[in-house]
């Protein structure tokens, strides 16, 4: 019994030990910058993390290469957030207690997004998230919006008015049918707003049905919507609904344009069922702006890989906050949250402003099915 | 049918509410049909080819649950296994239609033989409960087990290229193609194959008297077991058709695409009266068709609640069904 009491001292003088020898390498080196990047480095979601760091990672080397930000070389951490909850609390925990960073890129899902948005709040550390839609990362539940949080993505009900003046300015459509899946907030989200902005345009809905999650037969909707003969077709779902009602509405021979949002971004995708079809998403490797040009080779030279659109954005929100401290002009969270309410910058996946939730004002790509492949088409403004 | 138009109508004396239901149900969509003919036939049309489908699923329940008195749950499951084969022989091994069909029909008979020898004989002299919950077991079974990464992938994949070339044609402003053509057709022709295997055949004729009475058709010199097995591939025979046509119909395969059809199909077994080939037919085009108009007039949100409610009160108000013999069960 004492011989037990005694080893748990030893082992606990022991850890204690270890941990101080830590400290001091902790602390940050005079004249550095500190940023975490945070997102799923494993688990299910892990690419997804690992593209937003790359984009994270490429922004700051090129800023450190051009001598840093306000004279101090930018530091980088890397938070393991796993697209969970819990973890992305813990990630934000370290981040911020141990390893004192002012700034935090990330993260990726909005699930870890939201706890790690509260914590850095409390502790006046400025988050901005590449890719996490959800409405509630950058509001809190009584919709007042958090201080020091941002995105660089846009949110869901966005994509709804931007496919509906693409339809309206584009393509010229008057008639438009939208099918819905009434359990899934991101397909309502997009459907809705889309029906409101054609219809203040000018459109007529001429169709509106749902369908349930587990439905395969689309063929009563489908006649329908070849009965109102409709000009553009809006499909919000998801890529695996999007290639059985694309399938199907080419065998009732309906004619209209297929519309969607980024939920048919995917290598899933049936090109033959989506032919000819228009879907809007966060950018385009194939977008003509300098820029976009520019940031493509360099993460090709660096990687190998075309970045796809979770590299872009990281890229983005590692810009926002770099900006940010550029125009506060001094390294202090509070008035660098204040700076990037106001920043105006260029990214990769457009003009970056933030309105007063937060979100970015820019303009979203519109990408074209066709003959088997995906090409950009359109960049369209809000 | 003489006979069992009869007793409907008895039936419907006796419960005149749900004659009325009926009548009303009848005029409004006769209403609908007035105001906007063509788009009725699309609807109609429609409802048949997917009613096609499901009696071709229905037919195994059917004629399972005639010879052994066993709801077989996991033929929806066989189903997807039909539609798997399907899905690999042709966009893998690019076969044409017909040997397609035949690899499906040959894989879906084995499994149903392994099940029915592996899970269900076993049980034969169980209490019935015993066989039913052992039914859904092989079900979740077959459904989880696909499933995994290593089989099948719990993935949506899609059915591209599809083993025939699709067309489609305007008659009369309502579309028609040719995949329903074939679905009509390849489920008829095996419609009346099984017609005439069950009412024709001396095999269909040793399956009859086996449903009837096991003990006294064995003492007859009737192999029962063999018999019992036969049915239960001839009916997965239809439901690996069934898979195949579906997924070329709905063009997406994954592992639980079998569990609504095959409930849709029980429900028009159920309706039809479980235990009769012609009432399952009829029961399936009557469900597929009802789903289609609830799916056109009401809404696809509220189908399935109908076609569950339409079984439900099936099973509380006739639970013989359309064409089901009055209760003639022996212990």
């Amino acid at each position: 019994m004492k011989r037990k009491f005694w080893s748990l001292v030893s082992l606990a003088l022991v850890l204690a030990l270890l941990l101080s020898a830590c400290g001091p390498k902790a602390t940050p080196a005079p004249k550095s910058i500190k940023i975490a990047i945070l997102g799923p480095l494993t688990g299910a979601n892990a690419t997804f993390g690992a593209s937003n760091r790359d984009g994270a990672l490429m922004a700051f080397e090129e800023w450190n290469a051009k001598g840093g930000v306000l004279g101090m070389q930018i530091e980088w951490v890397l938070g393991d957030s796993q697209c969970d909850p819990k973890a992305g609390a813990d990630a934000a925990k370290k981040a911020i207690d141990e390893d004192k960073v002012k700034y935090i890129c990330g993260a990726v899902c909005s699930s870890e997004s939201i706890p790690i948005s509260q914590y850095a709040n409390e502790k006046h550390v400025v988050q901005v998230s590449g890719t996490s839609t959800n409405p509630k990362v950058t509001v809190d539940d009584a919709g007042k919006v958090k201080p020091f949080t941002f995105r660089v993505c846009f949110i869901d009900p966005f994509q709804g008015l931007v496919m509906a003046k693409f339809a309206l300015n584009n393509l010229k459509a008057k008639t438009a049918a939208v099918v819905l899946d009434v359990g899934n907030d991101y397909i309502k989200g997009l459907a809705e707003f889309f029906k409101q902005a054609f219809e203040a345009g000018g459109g007529k809905v001429v169709v509106w049905e749902s369908f349930v999650k587990e439905d395969t037969d689309f063929s009563a909707i489908l006649a329908k919507v070849k009965d109102a003969n409709p000009d553009v077709f809006f499909i919000p779902a998801y890529y695996d609904k999007v290639n059985l009602i694309g399938a199907q509405a080419k065998q009732k021979g309906i004619k209209a344009a297929l519309l969607g949002g980024d939920g048919w971004d995917s290598a899933d995708l049936d090109r033959t069922a989506a032919d000819g079809g228009y879907f809007s998403n966060h950018y385009s490797p194939e977008d003509t702006r300098p820029m976009v040009v520019d940031f493509v080779a360099r993460y090709k030279a660096k990687y190998g890989t075309v970045p796809d659109a979770l590299a872009a954005l990281g890229y983005d929100a590692a810009l926002a906050i770099l900006n940010g401290i550029k125009a506060a002009g001094v390294d202090d969270p509070d008035k660098v949250a204040k700076a990037i309410e106001t920043v105006k910058f260029e990214g990769v996946s457009g003009m970056i402003t933030f309105d007063p939730l937060h979100n970015p004002i820019k303009s979203a790509a519109i990408l074209h099915v066709t003959g088997g492949a995906v090409k950009f088409e359109a960049s369209v403004a809000p | 049918m003489q006979k069992t138009l009869g007793r409907f109508t008895l039936f419907l004396r006796r419960r005149w509410y749900i004659a009325l239901i009926l009548v009303l149900v009848l005029l409004w969509l006769l209403n609908h049909a007035r105001q906007n003919p063509q788009l009725f036939a699309q609807f109609v049309v429609d409802g048949l080819r997917l009613g096609f489908v499901y009696a071709l699923v229905a037919l195994g329940y059917t004629m399972v649950y005639g010879i052994v008195r066993l709801i077989n749950f996991a033929h929806g499951d066989v189903f997807m296994i039909g539609a798997f084969t399907a899905y690999y022989a042709s966009t893998r091994w690019h076969w044409s239609l017909i040997p397609t069909m035949l690899l499906a029909m040959v894989v879906c008979s084995f499994l149903a033989v392994v099940i029915e020898r592996v899970a269900y004989k076993p049980l034969r002299e169980a209490p019935r409960i015993a066989a039913l919950i052992t039914a859904i077991g092989v079900s979740f079974f077959l459904e989880y087990f696909t499933a995994l990464d290593f089989v099948f992938t719990p993935n949506f994949i899609s059915f591209t290229p599809l083993p025939i070339k699709f067309q489609s044609w305007d008659v009369a402003g309502i579309t028609v193609s040719n995949i329903m053509f074939i679905v009509i057709g390849v489920s008829t022709f095996f419609l009346v194959l099984l017609y005439y295997i069950v009412y024709r055949t001396k095999l269909g004729k040793a399956m009859r008297a086996v449903a009837w009475d096991k003990p006294t058709a064995r003492l007859m010199g009737i192999d029962v077991d063999w018999v019992i097995s036969f049915t239960f591939a001839l009916g997965a025979a239809l439901a690996g058709v069934g898979g195949m046509l579906y997924v070329i119909v709905y063009p997406q395969v994954r592992t639980f695409l079998g569990v609504m059809p095959g409930l849709k199909s029980f429900i028009a077994a159920v309706f039809g009266g479980i235990g009769s080939i012609p009432g399952a037919f009829v029961g399936a085009l009557s469900i597929g068709m009802i789903e289609n108009l609830c799916g056109a007039y009401l809404s696809s949100t509220l189908r399935d609640l109908i076609v569950f409610a339409i079984l439900i009160a099936v099973l509380l108000y006739k639970p013989t069904g359309l064409f089901g013999e009055t209760a003639k069960e022996k212990a």
